[in-house]
């Protein structure tokens, strides 16, 4: 396959275009003004339509609009942004809309930095937005990553009618890898029994709503929502397990910050340490069944975040706390580099 | 080849990242895992540009460049704040006409051009960036002219004919000083 040479921000858009994302509504900000600044250039000549809104709210909310009537939509911003885009995710969640959000993560809180960050895991993974629901989070570790993970979110999305993200960070949006864009089977999911694109007189109207003002409706429809989210826990996680079969000290991270951890295993393994790296890829549903595989020969676990700590609360229910489980994190929109992580295998692992 | 990490830094606009893009194409043609990274935001407009770039027959692990092996220095800040992170044994090419090397390491190699008196004198306007990468080549072998020369043929559009044979030349007078 051919080789491109793009900027992740870049190949999130093409990637989503040739998924056939048919609307992109969306509001600038750094680090992912490239994503909407591409689908400005391409979307038209690919038969969609890009939109500049007046703001993340309005864009969330076309991204509902065109998502009822059975269209594939995405939306995209950085952390901010996604804060505003909160409530529209939540009605999406609640209408069991399909569509593709993508955060390009900065630092935060507040107005925060530009510099990349990890800082909307508790976000993306437990309450993006009011009420009971989830979306798919993927985590991208790569250039080639971002590419595949727009397409299996598009595709999920459509599968389980329901929101889906993909969690990036400002590193990974800014940065120029070789990328090759697969063969795509345009298989459109039949959304004929739902969407709300003009009945022509020959059937019932459909509704798209997320407002239920009976009480055991509600319950009823949000019950039915975490009946599927079983299936998804069972069917849809995904991780890389890197050297863990004898490891010691298994280290665990994603996205940007897995490829700097990578790097550090490689160099503790060099050096006789028997480091080991759990990367999940899918956030939401959190791969339980796969970190309780990498930790097997485990003695003690490290979660290394661009964050304060998010993800070690997911790892510690994974494993049910019964090893300790450390943390090392840098945060505002520092990458912590190998060597520090070096350092904290060496004071974790008790190798020194 | 192990890999090869790169640092490119200078003013905005000298062409410090676009001179990194050609880096990173070179690695594309040559078949070679590859990463470029800019540094963005404010400090690009009118202050420090800088990018990071890896080469390797290996995936690459982290994109961000700490210790750089090659570091090509465009401006007097670039040049005081990277000189002392460049490893043992690395290089490090910087443009003479704008920069004063007081660098006192004996562990690395480094090579003052005037690049900027010699774009200026070929009427090579901008073209401070590729005199450099071309000194950088010669040097350090990490790509052929011929892969070079690919790139810029990939990357410049074929309508700006001038500009590829610009560059062309900007990267022969690099590597003949």
């Amino acid at each position: 396959m051919e080789r491109n040479l793009m900027k992740g921000n870049e190949a999130l858009a093409e990637a989503a275009i040739r998924a056939g994302c048919k609307c992109f509504f969306g509001y600038p900000i750094t680090p992912q003004t490239e994503l909407a600044a591409y689908m400005a250039k391409r979307m038209n000549k690919a038969g969609g339509v890009f939109l500049q809104a007046e703001s993340e709210i309005a864009a969330i909310n076309m991204v509902l609009g065109a998502a009822s009537t059975g269209v594939r939509a995405m939306t995209s911003s950085s952390s901010p942004g996604i804060s505003l885009k909160s409530e529209g995710i939540s009605y999406i969640a609640g209408s069991d809309l399909p569509a593709v959000i993508i955060n390009v993560q900065r630092g935060g809180p507040g107005l925060g930095g530009i510099q990349p960050s990890q800082a909307d895991y508790w976000q993306a993974t437990k309450a993006l937005g009011h009420g009971d629901f989830h979306l798919l989070v993927y985590a991208p570790a790569s250039v080639q990553e971002m590419v595949d993970m727009v397409v299996k979110a598009f595709d999920k999305a459509d599968e389980y009618r329901m929101p889906a993200m993909i969690l990036a960070d400002g590193l990974l949006g800014q940065m120029m890898e070789p990328v090759s864009f697969p063969e795509i089977n345009a298989n459109p999911t039949d959304k004929s029994s739902w969407a709300a694109d003009g009945h022509k007189g020959k059937r019932a109207h459909h509704i798209v709503n997320s407002l239920y003002l009976k009480p055991d409706e509600l319950e009823k429809s949000v019950a039915d929502r975490f009946a599927r989210y079983e299936t998804i826990k069972e069917n849809e996680t995904d991780a890389e397990l890197y050297l863990t079969e004898d490891c010691d000290i298994l280290l665990c991270a994603f996205g940007a910050t897995a490829r700097v951890v990578k790097s550090a295993v490689n160099e503790a393994r060099a050096m006789g340490i028997k480091a080991g790296l759990f990367r999940p890829k899918t956030l939401w549903p959190f791969p339980v069944k796969e970190l309780n595989e990498a930790a097997k020969s485990a003695k003690k676990l490290l979660s290394v975040e661009m964050s304060m700590g998010q993800m070690i609360d997911d790892i510690k229910l994974a494993i049910n706390c019964s090893k300790p489980v450390e943390f090392y994190g840098r945060t505002g929109g520092i990458i912590p580099n190998p060597a520090e992580i070096l350092a904290e295998i060496k004071k974790v692992g008790g190798a020194e | 080849m192990a890999t090869t990490e790169i640092i490119l830094a200078g003013f905005g606009g000298q062409g410090v990242l676009f001179a990194g893009k050609i880096l990173a194409y070179c690695g594309l043609v040559d078949n070679k895992e590859l990463s470029w990274l800019p540094s963005y935001g404010p400090e690009m407009r009118g202050g420090t540009a800088n990018c990071s770039v890896c080469i390797s027959d290996e995936p690459i692990g982290s994109p961000l460049v700490i210790n750089p092996d090659i570091l090509i220095a465009m401006n007097q800040p670039s040049f005081d704040k990277f000189v002392n992170d460049v490893k043992p044994g690395g290089k490090v090419f910087y443009d003479s006409t704008l920069i004063d090397n007081e660098c006192t390491r004996t562990d690395i190699e480094i090579y003052g051009i005037p690049s900027s008196q010699l774009a200026d004198a070929n009427e090579l306007k901008g073209g401070s960036n590729m005199i450099l990468l071309g000194k950088t080549i010669k040097e350090t072998g990490v790509f052929t002219f011929d892969t070079m020369k690919k790139c810029i043929e990939k990357v410049v559009p074929p309508t700006k004919a001038q500009l590829i044979a610009n560059n062309f030349k900007a990267i022969e007078i690099g590597m003949n000083n």
